[in-house]
């Protein structure tokens, strides 16, 4: 028995997975008495610091099928539905890489919340109908045994986008898509505005539209913990590092059309365990990068970029961070309960927050007064010259209203379109994207996820088609892009 | 390990001599019968001065405590050694009940499978019950199809100028208003049925509904109440009362129903706090009359309005 115990020790060969990472303690110390075992073996056996028996469960397996570097809500819907889709069941091994575990920075928990479909490209609409299906039917898809169901606190109060003379023309061609999808939008005059909504100034708007069913804003953090426990209890293996680099190797190829493309493959990950120099290497297939705001970097990392300018190898992934503030004030004679997610055409926003007459609100800062991305401090001056005016301009009973509190999060800003970025790279061919939302990654990220791991189980999109979401149109120049984004 | 080890040497040393002390017994019981049965009948489990057998007897029908203290720590562990395991296990009711457990506790994922059948039966049921019943709609029209939906749920329906139909207690309902294809319906109650989100396609095709009550249903969530817009221009009387899962987030999306006279939210146990909600929506829709918690309600008293405590002594 205590040779069969060294064994174990020296070589995690035969048990796969090495010692440390069954679930809930080591396999061995069942009855307690592994530090007796410990201190048996190290008076028998001669030598210093040897400890063969050392616990390793906080360091990533080995190797996993697919890696998923980055834990927040895109990623953990990609392995939720890796797991789903997968034939037969049990058949793919996913990690899921995050470096912090309190979600301190993630732009999901820091996020407004809402959802609607009121964008201008098809397939955006397509995205956020289905994943309001999905929350809908939230309780089917995440449910875990014995477990109390999940409450997303959703309101269905839509979303008012105001136009003004200029923006109406456009406003209109947008509700046609939209309708054409199958989103509930109505269009309305600044007539219809004034004895709907009583508390609004309609000066300078022409046109308003209206999402009169699944548009409002729900609780990410809900939608988070429910994706991650029920992507736990399916066997995906969560590790709390960081990914310092990627081991990859090269092959020349010839396309049809005769030109050569030398094509990598990435064959390991090295994850960087938390306040620690100590690295695991963890071999795998796949590897998808949910890193949000900071996908950029990790793109870097695999060497997506390094190139002549012009060609594709020297096409960076241009998503970078962006810092937005979003303000909670109180006033007590504001617009009451049916206030619904309401968007000026100046940039400014807001939505009712609760029963007290408490609300949440912003503005996206323009090119040249975007703030310094190092920190999360937030800017109290500019609620004061941006985003105050506005909105007292539009809701008269702003006016007066006091700032309780205010946050600052990350955007993962698509700088070439705004538009996410989803599939695989051209050129190292085992990267796939899911990522570069700017600011309406979580209102699509269940549809997004799906999409993804469609592209890696079947090699091609089959329920909706992101083909003009691909890497490639950086290279070709092909915007997607979006009018009214926040 | 080597503890274990120990343990195991113990263990068996000890069945070893309860095994030379049964054998003893058996070959002293062989020579003198009589003198055993003798000695069961004396009080003194082991008195001074009596046989050795006698006592061995005893040890064995009484086990002392020490027999019990190993056991435990077998049972917890593996199961290498199970037959002092057996030796001292507990009889009767005791067994069968642990064995049960034992018998399920080895078969976890097939327990586990048939709990997520039967909560999947359970789901599909309630799905069955909401269907749309199209070949009703295409023959009949949308009235009757509706009429058909909420009579098969176990609702009432009125129809314009008619009287209530209703299903009796085991469900049946007379299928006289298949020919009524041109009459609207004005009101349906269909308190305490399975109706949900796709359910209500069959109620919205109602455009002339009138009153619609909803009481109890276990079904009907926040999703459902965002979806009766389009019988806006129309509904008159809402009841909302005892719904489970409806929240204030719901009710805020009523207030498209702009013709809404009569809207009972009374007994929403979801609701955080039904005085201010009730409050809210009265203010929301400024011409109906809302039915719901007292706005007193949950209010906490102020210190000049503490009951006053007759029972001390009066304050100066």
């Amino acid at each position: 028995m205590l040779r069969r115990t060294l064994l174990l020790g020296l070589c995690r060969g035969p048990l796969g997975r090495g010692l440390g990472t069954h679930r809930g303690g080591s396999i061995l110390d069942r009855d307690g008495k592994m530090s007796e075992i410990k201190k048996k073996i190290q008076s028998i056996l001669p030598g210093g610091d040897w400890n063969p028996l050392y616990d390793t469960s906080y360091l990533p397996p080995e190797g996993s099928d697919v890696v998923i570097v980055g834990g927040g809500v895109l990623g953990l819907s990609v392995a939720y539905w890796l797991k789903k889709l997968e034939k037969p069941r049990g058949a793919i091994r996913v990690l899921v890489v995050e470096r912090d575990h309190t979600y301190s920075r993630a732009s999901t928990v820091l996020s407004v919340g809402g959802i609607r479909q009121q964008f201008s490209v098809p397939e955006n609409v397509q995205l956020s109908l289905f994943s309001v299906d999905f929350l809908r039917n939230i309780n089917e898809y995440l449910a875990v045994a014995d477990d109390p169901p999940l409450d997303i606190q959703f309101n269905p109060s839509g979303y008012l986008l105001l136009a003004s003379e200029k923006g109406a023309a456009i406003m209109e061609n947008n509700v046609k898509v939209q309708r054409q999808e199958g989103a509930k939008v109505c269009l309305m005059s600044p007539e219809q505005l004034r004895n709907k909504f009583p508390w609004i100034n309609t000066e300078g708007v022409a046109l308003a539209s209206y999402g009169m069913e699944h548009e409002g804003w729900f609780d990410p953090w809900c939608l988070l913990q429910g994706l991650r426990r029920k992507v736990q209890s399916m066997g995906v293996l969560f590790c709390r590092g960081e990914v310092t680099r990627f081991v990859s190797s090269s092959n020349l190829m010839k396309t049809a059309s005769g030109e050569e493309v030398n094509l990598k493959r990435i064959h390991e990950v090295h994850v960087k365990i938390d306040q620690s120099l100590e690295y695991q290497p963890v071999e795998c297939a796949i590897v998808v990068n949910a890193a949000g705001a900071w996908s950029g970097q990790v793109a870097e990392l695999a060497g997506i970029g390094n190139g002549p300018p012009g060609t594709l190898q020297g096409t960076k992934l241009p998503v970078e961070l962006r810092k937005r503030y979003v303000y909670l004030w109180h006033c007590p004679q504001g617009p009451g309960l049916e206030t619904p997610f309401v968007i000026d055409p100046s940039g400014t926003y807001f939505r009712r927050e609760g029963l007290g007459h408490n609300y949440l609100g912003g503005c996206s800062p323009t090119e040249e007064e975007e703030p310094d991305p190092g920190n999360l401090e937030v800017d109290h001056d500019f609620f004061q010259d941006r985003v105050w005016p506005p909105l007292a301009q539009r809701v008269p009973a702003f006016e007066t209203l006091k700032v309780r509190s205010a946050w600052a999060g990350y955007y993962d800003y698509n700088t070439f379109d705004q538009n996410g970025v989803v599939g695989p790279h051209p050129l190292v061919i085992n990267m796939y994207f899911a990522t570069g939302f700017s600011g309406h990654g979580l209102q699509q990220a269940p549809a997004v996820g799906r999409a993804v791991a469609e592209m890696v189980l079947e090699g091609h999109f089959q329920t909706i088609n992101l083909s003009s979401f691909l890497f490639s149109r950086f290279y070709s120049g092909e915007k997607v892009q979006e009018h009214n984004i926040i | 390990m080597s503890p274990q080890i120990e343990a195991c040497s113990a263990v068996s040393a000890f069945r070893v001599s309860v095994n030379t002390q049964e054998a003893r017994i058996k070959r002293q019981q062989k020579a003198s019968p009589t003198k055993a049965r003798d000695g069961i009948a004396d009080t003194h489990p082991l008195g001074v001065g009596k046989d050795r057998t006698l006592q061995a007897q005893r040890l064995l029908s009484h086990p002392p405590q020490s027999l019990h203290l190993v056991a435990p720590v077998w049972n917890g562990g593996t199961r290498g050694i199970g037959g002092l395991s057996r030796v001292v296990a507990p009889e009767g009711n005791q067994k069968k009940g642990r064995s049960l457990l034992q018998f399920l506790a080895d078969r976890f994922y097939d327990v586990e499978a048939l709990r997520d059948h039967l909560l999947r039966k359970q789901v599909s049921k309630v799905h069955q019950k909401n269907r749309p019943f199209n070949h009703i709609n295409q023959r009949y029209g949308p009235y009757v199809a509706g009429a058909y939906f909420i009579l098969k749920q176990g609702g009432a329906v009125r129809f314009q100028g008619r009287e209530w139909i209703r299903p009796n207690q085991r469900g049946h309902f007379s299928l006289d208003f298949l020919k009524l294809q041109a009459v609207p319906v004005e009101a349906v109650d269909a308190s305490g049925c399975a109706i949900n989100y796709q359910g209500l396609d069959s109620l919205l095709a109602l455009k002339e509904l009138q009153s619609l009550w909803l009481q109890r249903c276990p079904h009907v969530d926040d999703w459902c109440l965002s979806r009766l817009h389009p019988l806006a221009s129309s509904l008159q009387e809402l009841s909302l009362a005892g719904c489970p899962r409806v929240s204030e987030r719901g009710l805020a999306c009523l207030h498209h129903l702009w013709n809404l006279r009569r809207l009972d939210i009374s007994d929403l146990p979801a609701v955080s706090s039904p005085g201010l909600t009730r409050i809210l929506v009265e203010e929301m829709l400024p011409s109906c009359e809302v039915l719901g918690a007292d706005w007193a309600q949950g209010l906490k008293l102020g210190p000049e309005e503490q009951p006053r405590d007759t029972a001390g002594p009066t304050p100066a």
